[in-house]
């Protein structure tokens, strides 16, 4: 019986999860249906923009993450160290909004947002130096742009779920940890954060296989100003350009596969050893 | 610590100025963040209310006209025809097949994970964990590899079927059986001669109406969203309203200078744009805050 209601479902998981790596894994391999080792991962790697490519990844993922890590850790304690309910809510609640527009939307808001001709705070931007849209999104400040960008659209979510871990600290604990004499700081550090590791590192991982993703962000800029930033920025974009401006779907494979490769070591680490979730 | 905490110790300790800068100091942080979180959001509704120049010129945060706004609506419309409407009803087309497409495999697959026995359940569920894990960026190029070699680039069916492939629904669906729905309820059920499909329609379906919904709105949020599968799967007029939205932004003249002298957009047109893009998913998410929290913590119920 458990065969025929998840009969569905398996399908869509063999079409949609199964077969596309299968059929990648084998693109990425071989060159007009005969098997060419590993030809295909060679050339990428050859490829003068894959190096760029890399780096920039790694550059924006450094950025992102620590400041993901430090804020959203910070503000989620903050939150829950407010003591009106009624505040505490509205306020977890306004940092979660802005994730209502992911995807090109977000991007599209910080295009005004970054534009010293209309930004609402061109005033920061100028006591940075910054009098234009080009100037603002020259390759240097893409890191922090792309993180200012992910952590306005994502952290949120972040910041819910960890003060619901927050929560879930049973009250005996923090009770013993004010008969203590502990205050909110040392209480932070030596109970709240600890028993928040899991969540930590659950963030840490995912937003890791996110970012390595990178996509939309520097697509629409790209698009936005006009090559200011490379069509090639990110690994994403890189393979891209190689399934769709150099009809090379074998590259593209191989790239794709590259970072898969990482999305699936990433997820499967966390499954068997993360211990977050059940797994009967 | 909680801020009770905070006022019982300093009345032990009579007058702590230390407590009182901490307290202080974490208020400005929180309000700082609410400005950094809201403000955005605030600037891009008032934004579509003002003419281009005022725009330029007046407090960004002032409010233009309701005329403004009308004539910016009907700029945008006009924009090739009105190919806005196109996209919108593209974008609702896909994500609401999916939407019913996704409910309709999920929940039955999670039920069965939870509640039944059968000799592939440990390896599908543990895919099932890992695929949930996989940003959905991953697998686009992969997935578009496939359809395009089975010839389905440019069908609706190519964006609606992968969006109906929704592991954390499976996944959502599989903790909320297991957790809140006892099997011998279901068997109580089949002792009196019910039939499986009978019990899941009449005792375990009604039973999971509030997961249905969480599942149907994280589908479709995420859906509506998403930019990367159906900007390479679905080209030109078949494009969602997400993927439109970009094509938009290369009639801006102010960023896109090549573009003058052609059809342009205004930018109070594009922000505008913007907000219809994401009013649908907005307006879900204001009205379902408590689903989202339930929704993101379930993960740890183990913990």
């Amino acid at each position: 019986m458990g065969y025929t209601f998840s009969s569905g479902y398996g399908l869509l998981l063999l079409a949609f999860g199964v077969l596309p790596t299968l059929y990648a894994i084998f693109l990425a391999f071989t060159k007009a249906g005969a098997f060419v080792g590993v030809d295909n991962f060679v050339k990428v790697f050859n490829d003068y923009r894959f190096l760029p490519a890399v780096q920039h990844v790694a550059i924006y993922l450094v950025v992102y993450l620590v400041c993901l890590t430090l804020f959203v850790v910070l503000l989620a304690l903050v939150v829950h160290a407010v003591r009106s309910r009624w505040l505490s809510t509205s306020v977890r609640f306004l940092y979660y909004i802005p994730g209502a527009l992911a995807g090109a939307s977000s991007v599209m808001l910080w295009l005004f947002l970054l534009d010293p001709s209309v930004s609402p705070v061109a005033f920061v931007l100028k006591a940075m130096g910054l009098e234009s849209f080009v100037q603002t999104v020259s390759i240097d400040n893409l890191p922090v742009i792309f993180t200012v960008i992910a952590f306005w659209t994502g952290a949120g979510g972040w910041i819910v779920i960890m003060y619901g871990a927050l929560n879930n600290i049973s009250q005996d604990v923090m009770e013993a940890a004010r008969i203590d004499g502990a205050g909110p700081v040392n209480t932070a550090w030596y109970i709240q954060i600890p028993m928040l590791r899991k969540w930590i590192s659950y963030m840490g991982i995912m937003s890791l296989a996110a970012g390595t993703q990178l996509f939309v962000e520097p697509r629409v800029l790209s698009q936005a100003s006009k090559g200011v930033v490379p069509p090639d920025y990110s690994l994403n974009q890189l393979a891209y350009l190689f399934a769709f401006r150099q009809g090379d779907f074998n590259g593209s494979a191989a790239i794709s596969l590259i970072l898969l490769v990482v999305a699936v070591g990433l997820a499967a680490f966390f499954v068997f050893r993360g211990g977050l979730f059940e797994r009967d | 610590m909680s801020a009770t905490d905070l006022t019982a110790v300093s009345d032990k300790t009579g007058f702590a100025p230390g407590r009182w800068l901490g307290r202080a100091l974490a208020f400005v942080v929180a309000g700082f963040f609410v400005i950094f979180f809201a403000l955005p959001i605030v600037w891009l509704l008032l934004a579509p209310t003002k003419t281009a120049r005022e725009l330029l010129l007046n407090n960004p945060f002032s409010f233009g006209s309701f005329d403004t706004l009308a004539s910016n609506f009907q700029q945008l419309t006009q924009f090739q025809n009105g190919i806005i409407w196109v996209w919108l009803g593209n974008s609702a087309l896909y994500t609401g097949c999916a939407l019913v497409l996704a409910l309709l495999v999920t929940i039955p697959a999670g039920y069965a994970l939870a509640m039944t026995d059968f000799k592939l359940r440990r390896p599908l569920l543990i895919t099932t964990l890992i695929v949930m894990l996989i940003p959905n960026t991953a697998l686009v190029l992969p997935v578009f590899l496939e359809l395009s070699a089975v010839k389905l680039i440019g069908s609706p069916l190519a964006v609606i079927l992968p969006f109906s492939f929704f592991p954390f629904g499976v996944y959502l669906t599989y903790i909320y059986f297991t957790t809140s729905v006892s099997k011998d309820l279901l068997n109580a059920a089949r002792i009196d001669g019910a039939g499986e499909l009978r019990v899941f329609w009449t005792i375990a379906m009604p039973l999971a109406t509030p997961v249905i919904a969480l599942v149907g709105f994280f589908n479709l949020v995420g859906n509506w969203n998403n930019y990367f599968l159906p900007f390479v799967t679905e080209p030109g007029r078949k494009s969602p309203v997400q993927v439109g939205l970009a094509e938009l932004l290369s009639n801006v003249p102010l960023f896109n200078p090549t573009s003058a002298g052609s059809v342009t957009i205004d930018l109070p047109v594009l922000a505008l744009a913007t907000v219809v893009s994401v009013a649908p998913v907005l307006i879900i998410f204001l009205f379902s805050q408590r689903f989202l929290v339930t929704g993101m913590t379930a993960g740890g119920t183990k913990e």
